[in-house]
């Protein structure tokens, strides 16, 4: 398992454990993502891919290990604290609150740092939302929630954006736009760690991907090397 | 004069006031217990207690430090909500996990040491607490105490603001989505439980604030809260647990009920508002303004 030079990760995840009440959801994770990149956690469902992004938001039971941040170790801290070093979560259930409308939504995540994008900018990533701002948030269609809960997170000014299954149950044509979005994401600088299980639509937008199994990661594949490991990863996600 | 079905209209009106008065303090009370049990999850039966001390807390800052009622009505609150926040940061905090059941317990446990307190120092007779604004006007068909006046606006004012404060604010967004999902709203990096004691101490302020309101009006007294906690709770189940429009609502409205059948059937007026929770809650189980997750 090799890992491209980095002068510095921006995140560092080793030994990574969890815990949901009395049972053991990681095992030892360990991977790291370097500033600007977009990196994926592959593999079956119930591997712990989600799990791996609670644990590094803080919203798990139990964990020990380590989750470095820009150096910082973030295990033991409370998920408000991790979150104000410029980590940013967008969840697989997306959870939109339906007691705010649209922008109250899009407003919600405070700024944790400068840089963020402008209300302006996210409402040009996604006109529909600015049709739309003043509407329950649950009222809008799946695709419109997802793009609402990744816009909500554009704003706070993190560097690095946790993305947990952003397709799911989703159309082709809007799974196309959210791509299609995580690029221009990408080019604007963010780092993004997505979890996915479409691994066609992971291939078109990943620098790296991590396979998780059991808890662990048990390899890794380069963007360059995925139509040689093709056969080796469709084993692994049992596609 | 005219006469409506034998009824008096100075009797009619005087009522109406009085039901008025009393819906001002059911909404205000529900108001607090609504946006307290909407985030912490907790039915805070101490309400009824932490308006007792709000009422005492006034009486006590006349006697004692000769502070004017204008005064007590900022500090009486304060005082009391921070007592409200020890409460919670000691006690509260550690039920959250539990049953809404466990809640329950602890605070009427409380309520019940806390007013078994003031009985003892106090006794259970009540005090008298002077009108800021004595006289009243003659309005024709009935007379208005100008304090009585003044409570109903200033109770209007206080829930209209509480319901603004929550409805159209940054800080009110928060509540409401901390109360959807406390878990996400932390990972975005809002510091929830604390967000959860300043609602809580705010909540009982609220109830203090309707205690000093109520002592010029009321007297002072140790178990001035018990039996006006349970109808506010009949008016939280009525209008719709977390509701805050719908305690606003449900509270005035139902103080005119009450108020009304004093006038034209006056054995049922102890009753009607629990005949109306029973009616409501067979029709619609999540109150006229709840909404069922």
């Amino acid at each position: 398992m090799s890992v491209p030079d980095m002068v510095e990760p921006l995140l560092k995840v080793a030994g990574l454990q969890a815990w949901y009440g009395e049972s053991h959801v990681l095992h030892g994770i360990d991977f790291e993502i370097g500033r600007g990149e977009l990196v994926t956690l592959l593999g079956r469902n119930g591997a712990g891919k989600t799990t791996t992004l609670r644990s590094i938001m803080g919203i798990v039971g139990k964990r020990t290990g380590s989750v470095k941040f820009e150096g910082r170790e973030t295990v033991g801290q409370q998920s408000n604290i991790i979150a104000r070093l410029g980590l940013a979560y967008c969840p697989e259930e997306r959870g939109i609150f339906s007691s705010l409308n649209v922008e109250e939504n899009l407003m919600l995540p405070p700024v944790v740092k400068p840089g963020g994008m402008s209300l302006e900018e996210i409402y040009k990533l996604f006109p529909n939302l600015l049709e739309r701002r003043r509407s329950q948030g649950t009222k809008l269609s799946g695709g419109e929630q997802q793009m609402l809960a990744i816009g909500r997170i554009l704003r706070t000014g993190a560097s690095l954006l946790l993305l947990d299954e952003p397709t799911e149950g989703l159309a082709p044509v809007i799974v196309q736009r959210i791509g299609d979005i995580i690029r221009t994401l990408k080019e604007r600088g963010f780092t993004i760690l997505l979890v996915e299980q479409n691994f066609h639509f992971a291939a078109t937008v990943a620098d790296r991907h991590y396979v998780v199994e059991d808890g662990r990661v048990i390899d890794m594949v380069g963007k360059a090397d995925v139509q040689q490991s093709l056969g080796k990863l469709q084993a692994y996600l049992g596609v | 004069m005219f006469d409506f079905l034998g009824i008096s209209p100075p009797a009619l009106f005087g009522q109406m006031l009085l039901g008025l008065i009393n819906g001002a303090f059911y909404a205000m009370l529900s108001l607090g217990l609504a946006v307290i049990f909407g985030l912490l999850n907790v039915i805070n039966f101490t309400h009824g207690a932490q308006y007792m001390m709000g009422a005492f807390a006034a009486w006590l800052l006349l006697g004692i430090f000769n502070v004017p009622f204008w005064a007590a009505l900022v500090l009486a609150p304060i005082i009391v909500g921070l007592i409200g926040v020890a409460i919670e940061r000691l006690m509260l905090k550690r039920i959250y996990h539990l049953d809404h059941l466990y809640g329950f317990l602890l605070t009427f446990g409380l309520s019940l040491v806390i007013e078994g307190m003031f009985r003892w120092q106090w006794g259970s007779s009540g005090a008298p607490y002077p009108s800021p604004i004595p006289g009243g006007y003659n309005l024709g068909f009935m007379f208005l105490p100008t304090y009585r006046g003044f409570v109903v606006v200033a109770a209007l004012v206080i829930c209209l603001v509480t319901w603004y404060a929550i409805e159209r604010t940054r800080l009110g967004a928060y509540l409401r989505a901390a109360t959807e999902n406390p878990t996400l709203v932390r990972a975005f990096g809002i510091n929830v439980p604390r967000l959860i004691t300043i609602t809580y101490g705010v909540g009982v302020g609220l109830a203090a604030l309707a205690g000093v309101l109520a002592a010029p009006i009321q007297q002072v007294s140790a178990l001035m809260g018990t039996n006006l906690v349970l109808v506010v709770f009949a008016v939280v189940v009525i209008g719709g647990m977390g509701s805050i429009m719908g305690s606003i609502v449900t509270g005035f409205g139902l103080g005119l009920i009450e108020g009304m059948t004093k006038v034209f059937y006056p054995p049922a007026s102890n009753t009607v508002i629990f005949v109306v929770m029973a009616l409501v809650l067979l029709v619609k189980p999540a109150g006229l303004f709840g909404q069922t997750k």
